[in-house]
C-alpha cells in the first residue's frame, strides 16, 4: 500500500530546496503555457502538460515554471504551447503531443535551439 | 471528449473564466446504486436563468471570437445517453454548480479516465485557484464509503510561496494525489 505523505514531508522538501538555494524565489527562467480551451483538452492539453512535468520532476529542473491558460483560438494547431526563456519573445508551438513536448524540453528550452517543425508563426 | 476527467477539465476551465477564487470537484463513484456523480461548484461571477437555459444549446457561446461552444452540450448529451442528467445551478453573483450523473454500468458510458493527472495538471497550472477535490467511492454489497480529499489550502501554507513547480514538490503533489485516489479506490 502507497505510503500517504504529510504535509511534514512538504515542509522537509522545501526547507531542503530553499537550503540548497537552488530556487529562485523571483522569477523562473523558462515560462511554459498550455492552452486548455475545449479544443485543447480535446487535442491532449492534458497529457502534455503532464508530460513536461514528467520531465521536470525526471531531471530535476528548478528554473521551469508551467501554467495552463485558456483558448489560444489556433484550434486547428491544439495542443498549442508557448515558451517563454527569459527576456525573449514568446515562441508559439502547435500539434504538442507528449513526444513534441519531450522534444522541446530537450532542444529548445535546455539547448536554446528553436524547434521549427513545430513553431506556429506569428 | 473520451474521459469524464477531461470534461471537468473544461468545466473548470469555466470556473476560472468566471473569475472563480474557489473550485469544489467532486467524484462520487457508486456501485451500490450503480451512479457516477460528478460536479464541478464554483464561487465564480455565475449566470443568470436565460443563460443557464441557453448553455445546452451548441450554436450558444459567451465567446466572441467564434459562435460555438461544444464542451456543455456534449457532455450533457454524454450523460443522457447513460441515464443520467445534467444539471446547472447558477445565479448571478453567486457562482455555478454543474453537476453531472450516469448510470455506472452503462454500456455507453464514457471512462472516468486520468483523474488524478486531472486534479494534477489543475493545482499546478492554475497557482492561484483555491482547489478543492473530493473523490469518493461506494463499494458494491456493504461497507461505508471511502472519501479521498485535498483541499490545496494547507498546501500552500506550507509552501508559502515556495513554486509548486520545483521538482521535488511535483513529486510529492503527484503521488499525494494518486495514492490518495488509489487508496479509497481499494
Amino acid at each position: 500500500m502507497p505510503a500517504i505523505k504529510s504535509l511534514e514531508d512538504l515542509k522537509k522538501i522545501r526547507e531542503a530546496a530553499l537550503q540548497k538555494r537552488d530556487i529562485k524565489t523571483t522569477n523562473a527562467r523558462v515560462q511554459i503555457v498550455i492552452g486548455m480551451g475545449t479544443p485543447g483538452i480535446a487535442a491532449g492539453a492534458r497529457d502534455t502538460l503532464k508530460e513536461f512535468l514528467s520531465i521536470i520532476e525526471e531531471q530535476g529542473l528548478t528554473d521551469v515554471t508551467v501554467r495552463q491558460t485558456g483558448n489560444f483560438g489556433l484550434d486547428s494547431m491544439e495542443p498549442v504551447v508557448q515558451v517563454i526563456i527569459e527576456d525573449n519573445a514568446p515562441v508559439t508551438y502547435g500539434k504538442v503531443t507528449p513526444y513534441a513536448a519531450r522534444q522541446i524540453m530537450e532542444q529548445h528550452i535546455l539547448n536554446g535551439a528553436v524547434l521549427q517543425a513545430h513553431v506556429i508563426p506569428s | 471528449m473520451k474521459e469524464i476527467a477531461l470534461h471537468l477539465i473544461d468545466l473548470a476551465e469555466n470556473s476560472i473564466g468566471a473569475d472563480a477564487n474557489t473550485v469544489h470537484i467532486s467524484v462520487h463513484e457508486d456501485f451500490r446504486t450503480d451512479a457516477l456523480n460528478v460536479s464541478v461548484e464554483d464561487d465564480g461571477r455565475g449566470m443568470s436563468e436565460e443563460t443557464v437555459t441557453r448553455l445546452s444549446d451548441p450554436f450558444f457561446t459567451s465567446r466572441t471570437t467564434r459562435n460555438i461552444g461544444l464542451g456543455i452540450p456534449l457532455f450533457k448529451e454524454a450523460a443522457e445517453t447513460c441515464k443520467g442528467s445534467l444539471t446547472i445551478h447558477s445565479k448571478p453573483g453567486a457562482g455555478t454548480c454543474v453537476e453531472a450523473t450516469f448510470q455506472h454500468s452503462h454500456i455507453d458510458r464514457m471512462p472516468l479516465g486520468d483523474l488524478s493527472g486531472t486534479f494534477f495538471t489543475l493545482v499546478v497550472g492554475h497557482p492561484d485557484t483555491h482547489w478543492i477535490f473530493t473523490y469518493s467511492y461506494t463499494p458494491p454489497f456493504r461497507g461505508e464509503p471511502r472519501i479521498f480529499e485535498f483541499d490545496d489550502l494547507a498546501f500552500k501554507e506550507v509552501l508559502d510561496g515556495f513554486p509548486m513547480t520545483h521538482p521535488d514538490v511535483l513529486a510529492f503533489l503527484r503521488s499525494t494525489l494518486q495514492d490518495g485516489i488509489a487508496i479509497a479506490r481499494k
